[in-house]
């Protein structure tokens, strides 16, 4: 499967009750210095995960964990699915922070709403954020909490989500973002699509301007 | 056939699909690369398995982390681990991938905006991305340039195109001739003082009018490097004479056998007579005056010969708050005269203002006289190895060691101090550059935009002074 594409999903869920999370709580400004694109995974939420300050660099595995952080406890351990509060990812543009996300591991975004960008950078980089309506994330909310292992399936297909009880929640989703995801496609492998076009564009301009091909 | 204005025809040269949605799939002559905002792009074709489309059409250069000091020692010569990473990184990743790369030591790299016109990578009549905002430098030669974001590189990289939705139109006309001491860096500034720093945002802007038809493509180059400074990603110049010969000889430029066939080609890359514009604005050049930038945008200009603003006199709210908050951080007094600016550091330098006429330009008025005691450092930076080469064999840099400059390597530098090269807080910065936003040289300092002859003369002043006092023109 390629890292862009999203069809269906059964996992643990993680509940990140707090609203307004921007993406320098996503990933802080230090760690932009990176070259990498992957790797961002362990400073993910660094500055609520960590007791210490974290340095690009730095081996996270031997950083004080803060306890109180919900991805510390034992039972998110495996979580794909985040379930957030409003206005998600609103802040800085840095497409790190979806690659963050989905670097520790994170496919899907569940939340009231989302900022834009974050929103757009988020199908960019195969993760599916998911705007529901605030009473039902309050109540998945409920529902994560009071059962440890809790899990649901979102298919992306049927554009549903299951709960463990078999209740059934119809989601929107763009069909053209729908379209790229269920296939994998990225912006480039959409655009590769169009691979014959491009040659044959090549092959018009290298009559036209054969400097530019010599 | 309708008229096209030089954008449509560089946009409609370039089309490979168009979609029912407005958005089209565009052609990419060439993409310029450096070492900040192109790791993640090699990491995502690795990742995804893919190949550059046309590794030919990429060009590399370290530029933003180079040091200026000594560069004896090649990329191990960088002292900060991160910096350094990231220019190896620029290195093996142009290796892995077979793209050409201008490294650190060799005579053709420089600052990626330098380096692009004068090795001829850049041509009229062409596309040119680069992941940064400044590519709109090339836009000179009569080329379609802007910059884009990283995932926008790697897009370019992999299928040669990006999905793009047509800008609008705008032309700034500027007509009539320049005074004697007044030269590109005030026309694009006193063009940004006069249409804001949003003023040509989602537009294309063609600069024309008798005094862009005057101006040398590298003077050109200076005014369509500040278009984003306008919120203009692209910036455009249509091609004359002037750009046919500037491309010449160069060493990506046609060939012998292909030469006749390309001017021809390129000659067509003008707006037609009648095409119409979706925004005109209109200068009259020989009211330019020399500027200087008092503020934090680079919008807050002002003429040598004029007073730092007053915010009580400002009727806008909002805009007497930006001018209070920007005088403040500046350290300035309303009213008091750009004149009595006092300076401390001088920066000669960037993708603005680096390149030989440039360094003439500043080199005529330091030219047997001393850089003022009261200046704790001042730079000049060639944009590239050719530049500096070349003004070595004019004996410029003498006449700057000798006046009390420092004569450096070529890179951004001082520019956005991402290098060893920072501005002290609250020091202030006669700087060629293009940004004067807050610590953009360096945390709390304070830069002062302007021209290379008026760096030059405040430089030997020690504060702002109308240059052309000390060029014998009379005023
Ligand atoms: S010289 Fe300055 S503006 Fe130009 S590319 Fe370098 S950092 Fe950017």
């Amino acid at each position: 499967m390629s890292m862009n594409q999203f069809t269906k999903l059964t996992a643990i869920v993680a509940p990140l009750d707090r609203s307004n999370v921007d993406t320098d709580a996503i990933i802080p400004k230090q760690f932009l210095k990176s070259i990498k694109r992957t790797g961002f995974g362990p400073n993910l939420f660094d500055e609520w995960r960590y007791l210490d300050v974290g340095q690009p660099g730095e081996d996270s595995s031997q950083r004080p964990l803060n306890p109180d952080f919900v991805l510390n406890q034992p039972r998110y351990q495996s979580a794909k699915i985040l379930l957030a509060r409003e206005n998600f990812g609103c802040g800085s543009s840095r497409e790190h922070a979806p690659w963050a996300l989905k670097d520790y591991g994170f496919d899907v975004v569940i939340a009231p709403s989302f900022a834009d960008i974050f929103f757009n950078n988020c199908f960019k980089n195969g993760i599916l954020p998911i705007p529901l309506p605030e009473k039902q994330v309050d109540d998945l909310f409920k529902a994560v909490e009071s059962k440890e292992g809790y899990e649901l399936t979102v298919d992306l297909e049927q554009q549903q989500i299951v709960t463990p009880a078999g209740q059934v929640i119809d989601f929107e989703v763009d069909a053209f973002r729908r379209h790229c995801l269920l296939n994998g496609l990225d912006d480039i492998g959409l655009t590769l699509v169009h691979a014959e076009n491009i040659k044959a564009y090549e092959q018009k301009m290298r009559e036209k301007t054969p400097w530019l091909f010599a | 056939m309708l008229a096209k204005t030089l954008y449509d025809k560089l946009w409609d040269a370039h089309v490979v699909r168009q979609e029912e949605d407005g958005t089209a799939l565009i052609y990419i002559d060439r993409q310029l690369l450096h070492e900040v905002t192109s790791p993640q792009a090699f990491e995502g074709l690795r990742l995804a398995k893919r190949k550059p489309w046309r590794v030919s059409a990429n060009l590399a250069t370290p530029d933003h982390n180079v040091p200026t000091t000594e560069l004896t020692g090649g990329v191990s010569s960088i002292k900060d681990p991160i910096s350094r990473i990231q220019v190896q990184t620029l290195g093996t990743n142009t290796k892995e991938f077979g793209i050409t790369e201008y490294g650190m030591g060799d005579v053709r790299q420089g600052i990626v905006h330098v380096v692009g016109p004068e090795s001829g990578a850049t041509l009229p009549g062409m596309t040119v991305v680069c992941g940064d905002s400044h590519t709109s430098t090339h836009g000179a030669l009569g080329a379609l340039a802007h910059g884009i974001g990283t995932s926008e590189v790697e897009h370019v990289l992999a299928t040669q195109c990006l999905i793009q939705k047509k800008m609008k139109n705008m032309l700034v006309r500027v007509d009539g001739v320049l005074k004697p001491g007044v030269g590109p860096k005030d026309v694009v500034l006193a063009i940004i003082g006069k249409i804001g720093t949003a003023g040509g945002n989602g537009c294309a802007i063609e600069f024309g009018g008798q005094v862009m038809r005057d101006m040398s493509v590298e003077g050109r180059m200076t005014v369509c490097n500040m278009a984003i400074e306008a919120g203009a990603r692209a910036g455009l110049v249509a091609v004359d004479d002037k750009t046919i010969d500037y491309v010449k000889g160069r060493h990506f430029a046609p060939k012998e056998e292909y030469w006749d066939a390309a001017v021809a080609y390129w000659s067509n890359f003008k707006s037609d007579l009648d095409a119409v514009f979706d925004k005109v604005i209109e200068l009259d050049g020989s009211n330019i005056e020399p500027q200087v930038s008092w503020g934090t945008s680079p919008e807050m200009v002002a003429s040598v010969n004029s007073v730092v603003p007053d915010p009580a006199k400002e009727a806008d709210p909002v805009k007497a708050g930006g001018i209070r908050r920007a005088l403040d951080y500046m350290g300035l007094k309303p009213n008091m005269a750009i004149t009595d600016i006092a300076i401390d550091y001088v920066f000669i330098g960037s993708c603005t203002n680096s390149r030989m006429e440039d360094l003439r330009a500043a080199a005529n008025i330091v030219k047997g006289r001393k850089v003022s005691p009261n200046i704790e450092q001042a730079l000049v930076v060639p944009g590239s190895g050719r530049v500096k080469q070349q003004a070595e064999a004019e004996g410029l840099d003498k006449i700057f060691i000798e006046a009390g400059f420092e004569w450096r390597n070529p890179g951004c530098s001082m520019c956005l101090a991402m290098n060893a090269d920072r501005l002290p807080p609250q020091k202030h910065c006669a700087s060629t550059s293009n940004r004067n936003f807050e610590g953009r040289q360096g945390a709390g300092g304070r830069t002062h935009l302007v021209s290379p002859q008026m760096a030059a003369a405040a430089a030997v002043a020690g504060h702002f002074v109308d240059v052309r006092e000390m060029m014998g023109v009379s005023l």
